[in-house]
């Protein structure tokens, strides 16, 4: 089974590269952008057919490792 | 005083941390490999600057797994004196030995230069040699500073009189709030901090401001 994990800053979490990448936008003449915001994509191969079973699995790697969850949140996608 | 200095691949600033300890504590610190499984008994573990593991993932998040941390954690729970410096204090933090987090410095700029750092809490084992109110200068050297956390964890901090260091006034170079540049566990024994001290103590450094803050760890010992 694939995890296909989205980590992000959490909401109020100043996003400073998010910041830069907005003003690059602008500069290229991108209007009307707000809020842009940069993440972490991460793909994992998981030795498990059970879902329940492997979403615990990985929600674990998120908590121990994979996301700082004092800034960050996490969703995990199965397939 | 015995002492022993914890290396991660990618770390770089243990040597500077081993000349300042031997120079002012008079004994040699014994290096420890993150792979071992112990660390020698001794009354204080420094975890240096650098970048371990090429700061992948997050800074400090795969150095802070590695088998030395649970020999590290279990001398820290025994209340033996743990001081991280710059990737160390990262790696403190991810570890959860100290509370909240380090991001990205808030003008995304690495930052190589002095900063005047206020004395906050001169009752700790790396401040005891100095007043609350004095201002050192000292250098600091990376790219993720930037301290943050919750508001709780941060009314607690300064309530309970735990940032030990701030940047002074019209000083910070990283958007670090509160000015925060290291804090001290709840038990008093882990200080973390993102100014290197040990290249602030020779003459040579330009200025030996931060002398006292070694010093402090024999008057502790």
């Amino acid at each position: 089974m694939k995890a296909k994990i989205k980590i992000t800053l959490k909401r109020g979490v100043l996003d400073p590269q998010g910041k830069a990448i907005e003003g690059a936008l602008a500069s290229l003449s991108f209007t009307g952008v707000d809020n842009v915001r940069q993440g972490k994509y991460i793909e994992l191969e998981i030795d498990e057919t059970d879902k329940t079973k492997a979403k615990a699995k990985v929600d674990a790697m998120c908590q121990k490792l994979l996301a700082n969850t004092v800034i960050e949140n996490y969703e995990v996608d199965l397939v | 005083m015995k002492s022993a200095i914890v290396l991660f691949p990618g770390i770089n600033r243990e040597r500077d941390m081993f000349k300042a300890l031997t120079a002012v504590g008079g004994t040699e610190p014994k290096f420890v490999w993150h792979t071992e499984s112990e660390i020698p008994e001794c009354d204080l573990i420094v975890v240096p600057g650098g970048f371990s593991y090429g700061d992948y993932l997050r800074c400090g998040a795969i150095a802070a797994r590695c088998p030395v941390m649970a020999a590290l954690r279990r001398h820290a729970d025994h209340g033996v004196r743990v001081l991280g410096v710059c990737n160390g204090f990262q790696i403190l933090i991810e570890a959860g030995l100290l509370p909240g987090a380090l991001m990205r410095n808030a003008n995304l700029r690495f930052v190589c230069k002095h900063v005047r750092l206020s004395i906050e809490n001169s009752s700790t084992f790396f401040t005891l040699g100095m007043s609350v109110g004095d201002v050192v200068s000292c250098p600091v050297a990376h790219g993720d500073g930037n301290f943050f956390a919750d508001p709780d964890t941060l009314e607690r901090l300064e309530k309970d009189n735990r940032v030990v260091f701030r940047y002074a006034e019209g000083s910070n170079p990283n958007g670090s709030i509160n000015d925060i540049a290291g804090i001290v566990n709840e038990a008093g024994n882990v200080v973390g901090m993102m100014p290197h001290p040990e290249n602030m103590i020779e003459p040579l450094h330009g200025a030996t401001d931060c002398r006292p803050l070694f010093e402090s760890l024999l008057n502790a010992a």
